[in-house]
C-alpha cells in the first residue's frame, strides 16, 4: 500500500490546524469554515478509500488465504530514541479496528464540520466570535484522534492521547469568557491528566519488562514472506506473560505485575472514557459548543478508552482479574449513569450520562469477552456498539444542538411540544432514540443484543444487570424525547419567532446520520472485525431468546416513559415524591462532584498546598533569612566596640596586655 | 589562540562590551546587542554543524575542539576549552535566550549600563560552558553571578534590594562550598606524585580522587551547583529573585543561569566523582525528588505570576538534577533535554509575564482576568508556554519529561529487581505525579488570567504585543516546538556526549 | 644607702601609671596630651637608667632619650595644632565629642 495516502490522512488536518490557526484571522469566517470542511471532506474520502482497500480489496497484506484479517504497518518512523531497543515511533497501523475507527472519526468529524457551518452563527446569520479558531481546533482534534487510532505503538497512542485531551480542553473552553466553560475545561483536563498518570506508569511497567512499545510485538506475530504484516496471535501475549512471570518480581502487593500494568493502563482509559469514578468531567464538558460534544464527547474521544483496551485485548486476556475489574467498573458505571440520566433537566447532560452508560456497555462487553465464549463475541460486539453508538449518539447530539440553537436554552422545560415546529429534527431524533433504545431494525438493537448475548455467555448476573440498564436506557431516552417533543404545546415567548428547522448545513448531517443509524445494524460486522482477525458469521451466535427479551425490555421502558411523559400529568411529580432520597441522589449525580470538590479544595489545596507554601515561606525561607538576621544582629552587637573613642581602645589594649601578661606569668609558673 | 573557534564565544561578548561602551544612543545599543547575539547564535549553530561532522568520524574523544593555554603556571591554571553535545546544546540555548532577552528589554531604562551588565553576565555564561578547566570554569561562573546583583538591584521592581542581596548571598554561599570542592579536587587530581591539574578531562582520565575524599567533595560540589539549580532546600532565592528581576534578567537567569547548576552537577560532581555519585546519590535523590513535587505544590497556591513560575522552575529544575542522579544514559539525556526545554519555555514565560506586567503594572492573578480579549497574541503565547510546561506532546516539555521518566523508571526498576532498595523507583513515581500537579497550577493561571470576563475595566485599553515582543516570543515558541517535534535530533546530539569514556567513568 | 636602679625605676613606673590613668580617664584633650607626655618621660627615665646601670660604657640610651624628647616636642606641637583645629571646628576639646568618624 502506498504511504502517501496515510500521510495525507494525518497531515491534512494538521496542516489545516496550523493554516487556520495562524492565518484564520486574516480570512473571512465563511472562507475559513468552508476550507476546514473541505479539508475534512478530503480526509473523509481518503479514509474511506483506505478502509475500502483494507476490508474489500483482498490484497495479501490485508487478508490471508484463510480470510483472516491481518495487521499492516504502513510506515513506522522513529521519533524519539530512548535506548538502543526502546524508541517512540510514529507509525500508521492498519488493522480491522483502526480501519473502522478511521471511518467513524472522519464521518462524524465531517458531519460536525458541515453542521457547524450553520450552528456556529446566530439567527441573523452572523458568525460567532472565534469561528476560525473553532475550525482550527476541530482540525487539531481530528488530527490527534486519527493519530491515536492508527498508533503503531502504545507510546504513540499516549502522545495522541494527550493531544486529544488538549484539543478537548481547548474546545470545551471555546466560550472562554464564560467562567463555567473555563472551569469545565480545566476539570476535564485535570481529571483525564490524573488518569493519564496511571496510563503512563502502566506503559513504563509494560515497556520495562517487555522492552518494547510496539503493539505488534506485544500481541501479534509477523506473517512470513510479507514485510510489515503481522497477525494477532495469542501465543505472543502468552510469551509476554511469561516474561513477567519469570522476572525477579512477578507479583506486587498481591497482584501480578502484569495485572498492575494492565489495570493502570485501563485507568487511562477510565479517564478518557469517563468510567466511574473518573467520570465527573464529561457532564461538565457539555459547556463546549454542541457539535464539539457530538464529535469529541460522544462519538470519538470518549471511546478511546474502549479502543485502548481493545487494542491490547490479547494481553488483557492473559490476566483474568484485569478483565473482571473492567467488567465490574463498566457494569457499575452503566447503571449509575443510567440512573442519573433519568433525572437530569439539561438535555445535553442527559445525553452525556447516556454516553457514559453506553461506553460502559462497551467496556463490559470487552470485559466479558473470552475466546471460548462465542469465539470472542464480546470483543466484536463492543466494537460494533462503538460504531453504531458513534453514529446515533452524534445524531442525538446534533439534534440536541439544533434544538438548543432554535430555543436558545439547554433546558427541556423551555422546549416541550416541538414536534410540529421542527419536523426534521423530530424524526431524526426519534430515530436516534429508537436506535439507542435497541428497537429492531435500528442499529443499536443489533449491537446491544450482541453485548447482551456475550454477557449471557459469561455470567447470568452480568446479563440481568446489563438488561436492566438497557431497559433504563430506553426509559430515559424516551423520557427525554417525550419531554422535548410532546408533553404539552410549545409556547413561544413574547417577541420571539416560533422555532423552526435549521438550514441545510445542519439538516443534512442529521439526515445522513439517521440513515446510517437505520441501516448500520445490517453491516456484517463480524466478517470485518474480530479479536483475532478471524471472520465469523454472527448469525451463528445470534441468540433469538436474548433478542426477544431485550426487545421486550426496551419496549417496556419506552412504554413507561410514554405513560409518564407523553402528556402533561402529575405522575412524574408523584414518583419523585415517592422516593425523594433516591431522586435527590440521582439528581445530584450521587454527589460525586461535591466529593471531588472536597478532596481537591479541602484536602489537596487546604491540607497540602497551603501548608507547604506556608512552610516554604516561613520555615525554609525563614531559616535562610535568619542566617542574614543573625549575621546582622551579631555585627550590630559588636559594632559599639569600634566606638571611635580613643580612650576605649586604650582600655581594650591595656586589658589585652594585662591578660597576655597574666597568661605568660601563669604559664611560666 | 584565536585559531580555536570556541574562544570566540568569549571574544564576541568582550567586543560587544567595548562597543556598548562606545555607543551613544539607544539605537546603537540595540544594534550592538542584537548583532552581537545574532553573531553568537550563528557561531553556536556553526559549531554545532562542525561538531556533528567531526563526530561522525571521531566517536571516541570525550570532547572536541579542545585546546589549552597556560594562564598561571605555578598552580597549573589553564584556559582550557572544549565542547561536547551537552555544551553545544547549552551554547545554543544561551544565545537564543540572549537574543530574545535583548528584544524583551527593548525599552529598558539606562540601556547602556543595563546591556553592559547583561553582556558581562553572558560572557560568564558562555565562558562557563566552553571551559573544561575547573578554575576558569569557576571564574566564569562568578562572572556570571555578580552582575545579577546589580541588574536586579538597579533595574528590578518590588523588594529589589532584599531580593538582589538574598540571591547574591545564597549563590555566593553555594560558591563557597563549590570552591572548597574544586580546590579539593585539584589537590587530588593526580595519582601519587603526578602533576596536579584543573583539567576536567585529565582528572576524569586519571580517576585518582580517593574514594574517601570523593565522599567529602561530592556533596560540596553538588550542593554548590545545586544551589544554583534551585535544589530544595536551597531554592528560596529563586522566587524572590525572579519576582524582583527585570524581564530579560529573569529570562536569562531562569533560562540559562539555572542550567549552569545542572550542567555543573553533571560535568563536575558526577563526572569526576562517580564513586561518590553512586554511593551518595540517594541523599540528593530525596532532596531533588522533594523539589519536584514541592515546587509544584507551592506553585498551586501562589497568586503572583512570577512566584508561580519561579516555583514551577524549582519543580522542573529539580527534575533535571533528579534525572542526572539516576546515572543512566536515558535519564541523563532527558535531563539535558529538560534543561533545554525548561530554559526555553521558562524564558518564554518570564518574557510574557514581563510584557503583561509592563502593561497592567500588576502580577497578581487575582487582579487580572480576561486577558485573552485584550491582548490575544500574548495570551495565546502564554497558553502555548503553559502547554509546553505541562508536557503537551509536540512541545518540548513532553519529550524531556518522558525521556526522564523512562530512564529513571528503568534505573528504579533495575534497583528494585536487584534488591537494591526501592528508593529510586518510589521517587520516580513521585516525580511522575508532578505531571498532574503541573497541569493544576498551569491551568489555574491560564483560566484565571487569560480566560473569563475582564476583571479590571482599566485594562481594556491596553495594547497587544509590539513587533519586538512578537519577535522575541515567536522565536522562543519556534524553538520550543522544534524540540518538541524533532526530539530525536536533540537527543542524538546529547547522546554523542556519552562516549565510551563516560560510560567507563560512570560505570553505566 | 646605695642608690640602686630600683629607686629610679619605681618613680618612673609611678609616672607611667599616672600617665596611663590620666590618658584613660581625662576627657580633656590637653590633659590627655599631658598624660601622654608623662608616659613618654617615664619611658625616657627608664632609658637613661638602664643605660646608666646596665651598660655604663655606652651612650645609646642617652642619645635615644634626647631623640625622644625632641620628637615628643614636635609631636606635642602637632597635637596642639590638631586640638586647636578641632576646637575651631566643634568649639570643644572634649574627646567624647569626637566620634563622628566611627562606624
Amino acid at each position: 500500500m502506498d504511504v502517501t495516502l496515510p500521510i495525507l490522512i494525518l497531515s491534512i488536518p494538521l496542516f489545516m490546524f496550523l493554516f487556520l490557526g495562524l492565518l484564520g484571522m486574516k480570512m473571512t469566517h465563511k472562507l475559513a469554515g468552508v476550507l476546514g470542511t473541505l479539508g475534512m471532506g478530503t480526509v473523509l474520502l481518503l479514509s474511506y478509500y483506505t478502509a475500502y482497500l483494507y476490508f474489500f480489496s483482498g490484497a495479501p497484506e490485508f487478508v490471508n488465504a484463510a480470510g483472516e484479517r491481518l495487521q499492516y504497518m504502513v510506515f513506522d518512523q522513529t521519533w524519539l530514541q530512548f535506548t538502543d531497543s526502546l524508541a517512540i515511533k510514529i507509525g500508521f497501523f492498519l488493522d480491522p479496528i483502526s480501519a473502522m475507527m478511521l471511518v467513524v472519526i472522519t464521518t462524524i468529524s465531517f458531519m460536525v464540520h458541515l453542521y457547524s457551518l450553520g450552528y456556529m452563527r446566530d439567527h441573523h446569520g452572523v458568525y460567532e466570535h472565534g469561528f476560525q479558531r473553532f475550525y482550527a481546533f476541530l482540525s487539531l482534534f481530528s488530527f490527534s484522534m486519527l493519530g491515536l487510532v492508527v498508533a503503531s505503538n502504545i507510546f504513540q497512542m499516549y502522545i495522541f492521547w494527550e493531544l486529544v485531551g488538549a484539543s478537548s480542553y481547548l474546545l470545551i473552553g471555546f466560550y472562554y469568557i464564560k467562567p463555567s466553560a473555563v472551569s469545565a475545561s480545566k476539570k476535564a483536563f485535570i481529571v483525564t491528566r490524573f488518569a493519564d498518570l496511571g496510563f503512563l506508569i502502566g506503559i513504563l511497567i509494560l515497556s520495562y519488562y517487555t522492552g518494547t512499545f510496539n503493539f505488534t510485538e506485544l500481541t501479534s506475530v509477523p506473517v512470513d514472506g510479507l514485510a510489515n504484516v503481522s497477525q494477532v496471535d495469542i501465543n505472543t501475549a502468552i510469551g509476554v506473560r511469561s516474561i513477567f512471570e519469570n522476572s525477579a518480581a512477578p507479583t506486587f502487593m498481591g497482584a501480578s505485575v502484569l495485572t498492575w500494568a494492565l489495570v493502570l493502563i485501563f485507568m487511562g482509559g477510565m479517564g478518557k472514557s469517563a468510567m466511574l469514578p473518573l467520570h465527573i468531567w464529561l457532564p461538565d464538558a457539555m459547556e463546549g459548543p454542541t457539535p464539539v460534544s457530538a464529535l469529541i464527547h460522544a462519538a470519538t474521544m470518549v471511546v478511546a478508552g474502549v479502543y485502548l483496551v481493545a487494542r491490547l485485548f490479547p494481553l488483557y486476556l492473559m490476566e483474568n482479574s484485569a478483565l473482571v475489574i473492567i467488567t465490574v467498573v463498566g457494569a457499575i458505571t452503566a447503571f449509575y449513569a443510567a440512573m442519573v440520566a433519568c433525572t437530569q433537566i439539561d438535555i445535553k447532560r442527559v445525553l452525556a450520562f447516556s454516553t457514559i452508560s453506553q461506553i460502559a456497555f462497551m467496556m463490559v462487553s470487552l470485559g466479558v469477552a473470552r475466546p471460548e465464549i462465542h469465539e470472542g463475541l464480546g470483543y466484536m460486539a463492543s466494537m460494533f456498539h462503538l460504531f453504531t453508538h458513534a453514529m446515533f449518539k452524534a445524531l442525538l447530539f446534533l439534534g440536541a444542538g439544533a434544538l438548543i440553537h432554535a430555543i436558545g436554552s439547554n433546558d427541556y422545560t423551555a422546549m416541550h411540544g416541538l414536534r410540529k415546529h421542527m419536523p426534521i429534527t423530530h424524526i431524526t431524533f426519534l430515530i436516534g432514540c429508537l436506535a439507542i433504545a435497541g428497537i429492531i431494525p435500528f442499529s443499536g438493537f443489533f449491537s446491544k443484543d450482541e453485548i447482551l448475548s456475550s454477557c449471557m455467555g459469561y455470567d447470568w448476573v452480568a446479563y440481568l444487570w446489563m438488561s436492566m440498564v438497557a431497559g433504563l436506557t430506553a426509559f430515559y431516552m424516551f423520557r427525554l424525547y417525550f419531554l422535548i417533543f410532546w408533553w404539552k404545546e410549545h409556547k413561544v415567548p413574547e417577541g420571539h419567532h416560533a422555532p423552526h428547522d435549521q438550514p441545510w448545513t445542519m439538516s443534512l448531517p442529521l439526515i445522513i446520520l439517521a440513515a446510517i443509524s437505520c441501516v448500520a445494524g445490517f453491516i456484517p460486522f463480524g466478517e470485518l472485525v474480530s479479536w483475532n482477525g478471524h471472520p465469523y458469521d454472527f448469525m451463528e451466535h445470534f441468540n433469538w431468546n436474548v433478542a426477544t427479551v431485550s426487545l421486550i425490555i426496551a419496549v417496556v421502558g419506552i412504554a413507561m416513559a410514554a405513560v409518564m411523559y407523553r402528556k402533561e400529568n402529575k405522575l412524574p411529580e408523584k414518583f419523585k415524591n415517592a422516593v425523594p432520597a433516591l431522586w435527590d441522589w440521582c439528581y445530584h449525580r450521587f454527589y460525586w462532584d461535591e466529593l471531588y470538590m472536597f478532596i481537591t479544595h479541602r484536602i489537596i489545596f487546604g491540607c497540602i498546598c497551603r501548608p507547604l507554601a506556608w512552610f516554604d515561606r516561613h520555615i525554609i525561607d525563614g531559616t535562610m533569612d535568619s542566617f542574614a538576621v543573625i549575621t546582622n544582629k551579631a555585627s550590630d552587637a559588636i559594632k559599639p566596640l569600634q566606638s571611635g573613642q580613643i580612650q576605649m581602645y586604650v582600655w581594650y589594649y591595656l586589658i589585652g596586655v594585662l591578660a597576655l601578661g597574666a597568661i605568660t606569668v601563669v604559664c611560666l609558673i | 589562540m584565536f585559531s580555536n573557534i570556541l574562544i570566540y564565544f568569549v571574544v564576541i561578548p568582550v567586543i560587544m562590551l567595548a562597543l556598548l561602551g562606545l555607543s551613544r544612543d539607544i539605537k546603537q545599543i540595540r544594534a550592538v546587542a542584537v548583532t552581537g547575539s545574532l553573531a553568537l547564535l550563528a557561531l553556536s549553530v556553526y559549531v554545532l554543524l562542525q561538531y556533528l561532522e567531526i563526530r561522525q568520524v571521531d566517536q571516541v574523544s570525550p570532547m572536541l575542539f579542545t585546546d589549552s593555554w597556560s594562564w598561571f603556571e605555578p598552580l597549573h591554571i589553564n584556559l582550557a576549552v572544549g565542547v561536547d553535545g551537552i555544551s553545544i546544546a547549552m551554547l545554543i540555548l544561551s544565545s537564543v535566550i540572549l537574543l530574545t532577552g535583548s528584544f524583551a528589554s527593548w525599552k529598558i531604562d539606562q540601556p547602556k549600563e543595563f546591556f553592559l551588565w547583561l553582556v558581562l553576565l553572558s560572557t560568564g555564561v558562555f565562558g562557563f560552558f566552553i571551559s573544561v578547566d575547573l578554575f576558569t570554569m569557576f571564574m566564569f561562573y562568578e562572572v556570571a553571578l555578580i552582575p545579577m546583583y546589580l541588574l536586579i538591584g538597579v533595574w528590578g521592581s518590588g523588594r529589589k534590594n532584599y531580593s538582589a542581596m538574598k540571591l547574591t548571598l545564597m549563590l555566593m554561599g553555594g560558591s563557597a562550598f563549590l570552591m572548597l570542592g574544586l580546590i579539593g579536587i585539584y589537590y587530588h587530581s593526580a595519582p601519587d606524585g603526578g602533576q596536579l591539574t584543573w583539567n576536567i578531562l585529565e582528572i576524569a582520565k586519571n580517576d585518582a580522587i580517593p574514594h574517601g575524599w570523593q565522599q567529602f567533595l561530592f556533596p560540596m560540589t553538588f550542593v554548590g551547583f545545586g544551589v544554583l539549580g534551585a535544589m530544595f532546600p536551597f531554592h528560596t532565592w529563586s522566587p524572590d529573585g525572579h519576582a524582583s528581576a527585570p524581564t530579560a534578567v529573569s529570562m536569562l537567569h531562569a533560562g540559562v543561569l539555572m542550567k549552569l547548576g545542572g550542567y555543573g552537577c553533571f560535568r563536575v560532581a558526577i563526572y569526576l566523582m562517580p564513586y561518590a555519585a553512586h554511593e551518595l546519590s540517594y541523599i540528593f535523590l530525596i532532596l531533588t525528588g522533594i523539589s519536584v513535587v514541592y515546587g509544584a505544590f507551592c506553585a498551586c497556591v501562589k497568586t503572583d505570576l512570577k512566584y508561580i513560575n519561579a516555583y514551577s522552575s524549582v519543580s522542573h529544575c529539580g527534575l533535571v538534577l533528579f534525572a542526572i542522579l539516576m546515572l543512566n544514559t536515558t535519564a541523563m539525556t532527558g535531563a539535558i533535554m529538560q534543561m533545554l526545554s525548561h530554559g526555553l519555555m521558562t524564558a518564554l514565560f518570564f518574557a510574557l509575564i514581563g510584557m503583561i506586567y509592563g502593561r497592567t503594572h500588576t502580577r497578581e492573578i487575582t487582579q487580572m482576568g480576561g486577558m485573552m480579549q485584550i491582548m490575544p497574541y500574548l495570551s495565546v503565547c502564554y497558553v502555548v508556554a503553559g502547554m509546553a510546561s505541562l508536557g503537551l506532546p509536540g512541545l518540548s516539555g513532553f519529550v524531556a519529561e518522558m525521556t526522564i521518566f523512562v530512564g529513571s523508571f528503568k534505573a528504579g526498576m533495575a534497583d528494585f529487581l536487584a534488591g537494591a532498595g526501592s528508593l529510586r523507583l518510589v521517587f520516580t513515581l513521585v516525580a511522575c505525579c508532578s505531571i498532574v500537579i503541573t497541569a493544576v497550577y498551569i491551568l489555574r493561571v491560564v483560566g484565571k488570567l487569560l480566560f473569563g470576563p475582564v476583571y479590571d475595566d482599566r485594562h481594556r485599553t491596553l495594547t497587544d504585543a509590539s513587533w519586538w515582543e512578537r519577535l522575541s516570543t515567536a522565536t522562543l515558541i519556534v524553538c520550543v516546538a522544534a524540540i518538541g517535534c524533532f526530539p530525536n535530533f536533540f537527543s542524538d546530539l546529547i547522546k554523542t556526549t556519552f562516549s565510551p569514556e563516560i560510560f567507563r567513568v560512570l560505570g553505566m | 644607702m646605695e642608690i640602686t636602679a630600683i629607686y629610679y625605676l619605681l618613680p618612673a613606673l609611678f609616672m607611667f601609671c599616672c600617665g596611663v590613668y590620666g590618658f584613660i580617664t581625662r576627657k580633656n584633650m590637653i590633659a590627655m596630651l599631658i598624660s601622654l607626655e608623662l608616659m613618654l618621660n617615664a619611658v625616657d627615665i627608664n632609658f637613661v637608667v638602664f643605660n646608666r646601670f646596665l651598660f655604663p660604657e655606652q651612650l645609646e640610651g642617652m642619645f635615644f632619650t634626647l631623640f625622644a624628647i625632641a620628637i615628643a616636642a614636635a609631636e606635642t606641637a602637632l597635637a596642639i595644632a590638631i586640638i586647636i583645629n578641632i576646637f575651631r571646628a566643634v568649639r570643644n576639646i572634649d574627646v567624647r565629642s569626637l566620634n563622628e568618624m566611627k562606624f
